[in-house]
């Protein structure tokens, strides 16, 4: 337990210090948010959308989430090139409480980067709904985090060197985004792409913390959270077996 | 005295490749064993086995009388380990990487705190605790690793090439310390080196490996009359040929080199 705690704290360190990093990584929702939020917001309020804003800024927030979980867990690649992973292969503690403390710190700094683009949203503008539930959206966001920092952490697992960093974010990364109800909404989307979106993990958790901030609960949060709990459950266990077979 | 390290016609395979092809030694505890070989010989795939990192093909391994393939951990807890490249984390200070390193190999946290003011202060490091490592030099590092690698207080220490690229004042520093360490805890030391002279000097017996196979083992001084040479070096090169070995740049080299063109250097 006391090297899970260690292992969360170091990576919880390490986000806090790496400054620059943190700021990069708001740049790109933050361009999202004012490039899409403001950009479209007229057309879709024409096409009887309502507000686009209140709309996408889960979805931004959760672009906030993903890309900071995923490369938490490429850290491992880091680590394994400049020789800090195996200081951790050799100590005398389970793989598993490796695997464990390095995706929970992970998802925890790529929770805090979420709640950092949710107050940016506020400031944009962005209401939310019904302050009761708020806690609801933070514990979507949390679930969004973990799914994508165990994602991280099987990939970091199995890529030897960071060349194939590149062709992570672009072939599995942005599509999850892009094929996701977090830019728009699903009705309406050709059959193809609605199955996409359905099977795609990040919708649930989008869509979960969109009811939750709107203000609107409904039966399909609690379908939501179960798909994206197992969903982490399942990921955690896989991410923990890839690491293990891990040598350096 | 009983054996801390039994290596027991050990066979480790990568794909075609034969790294080590049935090898034997045996190290005795609270000695110091030198492990020589050219670049390629299989020294470093021999400590990766020793130290649960790989698993061997076939052959028997025992660690402080644990299994490393079957008790990992037991075998885990026994050992500090200085790998061949730097294993520290540098945007951590040189005192959290200490703690980290406690809290991983589970020391009592009373015993961690004055264990490593005691060790910083050893290497000459107790200054410079709240710093960050990737402001330290090579040799800082070094010593930094070597203080951490007896926090646990193994009974066991494995360096692999500790002081290469180091002045001779470290060099002998870090000689010095683990000496100290071994005379004074019976800690079994077994190390690598390219300095045939250190380890002429430190060691209490060589082990020399080549292609994998172990070629000759004993005293610097029975190694010397057995090839019926002067110095150790002239004795090594005797029993390993004058070929050039090549080592292939792995992933964690080029990347080095990279990040050594982004600073400048």
């Amino acid at each position: 337990m006391r090297a899970v705690g260690i292992l969360w704290l170091r990576q919880l360190k390490r986000y806090s210090r790496a400054r620059s990093r943190m700021i990069g990584a708001l740049g790109q929702p933050i361009l999202f948010l004012f490039a899409l939020g403001f950009g479209f917001g007229p057309i879709y309020a024409r096409a009887g959308g309502g507000d686009y804003l209140s709309f996408v800024a889960p979805g931004i927030v959760s672009m906030g989430i993903i890309f900071n979980a995923v490369f938490g867990g490429i850290e491992i690649i880091w680590d394994r090139q400049f020789g800090f992973l195996k200081e951790t292969l050799v100590a005398p503690v389970p793989r598993l409480a490796i695997v464990l403390g390095r995706t929970l710190g992970g998802a925890t700094t790529a929770f805090l980067q979420g709640v950092i683009v949710l107050l940016v949203c506020v400031a944009a503008g962005f209401r939310v709904a019904h302050l009761g539930l708020v806690p609801v959206a933070l514990l979507f966001m949390f679930l969004i985090a973990l799914v994508f920092a165990a994602i991280g952490t099987a990939i970091g697992s199995v890529l030897k060197d960071m060349q194939g960093f590149q062709l992570i974010m672009n072939f599995l990364v942005m599509p999850l985004f892009f094929f996701s109800n977090a830019l728009f909404p699903v009705t309406g989307l050709p059959a193809a792409l609605r199955m996409a979106v359905r099977l795609n993990p990040l919708s649930y958790g989008v869509a979960g913390m969109r009811a939750a901030l709107s203000g609107v609960p409904s039966l399909e949060m609690v379908t939501d959270l179960a798909v994206l709990g197992a969903l982490a459950m399942a990921l955690l266990g896989i991410a923990s077996w890839l690491f293990s077979r891990i040598e350096v | 005295m009983a054996a801390m390290i039994e290596v027991f016609d050990v066979v480790k395979v990568f794909g075609s490749f034969t790294a080590v092809d049935r090898i034997s030694f045996s190290v005795a505890e609270g000695s110091i064993r030198a492990f020589l070989g050219p670049n390629g010989a299989g020294k470093t795939t021999t400590i990766k086995m020793l130290t649960t990192v790989l698993t061997p093909t076939s052959g028997r391994l025992k660690v402080a009388g644990f299994d490393p393939v079957r008790q990992r951990i037991e075998v885990r807890r026994s050992f500090g380990i200085v790998f061949q490249d730097p294993s520290l984390d540098e945007e951590l200070t040189a005192y959290e990487n200490m703690t980290l390193h406690g809290g991983l190999y589970g020391v009592p946290r009373k015993a961690l705190r004055e264990r490593t003011e005691a060790l910083l202060g050893f290497v000459g490091l107790w200054d410079r605790r709240a710093d960050y490592v990737k402001q330290f030099s090579g040799g800082m590092k070094r010593r930094l690793e070597l203080a951490r690698a007896f926090l646990h207080q193994p009974r066991i220490l494995f360096l692999d090439e500790p002081t290469l690229g180091l002045d001779p004042q470290t060099r002998s520093h870090i000689w010095d310390f683990v000496r100290g360490l071994s005379r004074e805890h019976a800690v079994t030391v077994f190390f690598t080196t390219h300095a045939m002279e250190e380890a002429e000097r430190v060691a209490d017996e060589i082990t020399v490996i080549d292609h994998g196979r172990i070629v000759a083992e004993g005293t610097a001084a029975s190694l010397r009359e057995r090839t019926g040479t002067a110095t150790l070096e002239e004795a090594f090169i005797a029993l390993t040929g004058r070929d050039i070995r090549e080592d292939e740049a792995g992933p964690a080299d080029r990347m080095r080199m990279l990040r050594r063109a982004w600073r400048g250097r």
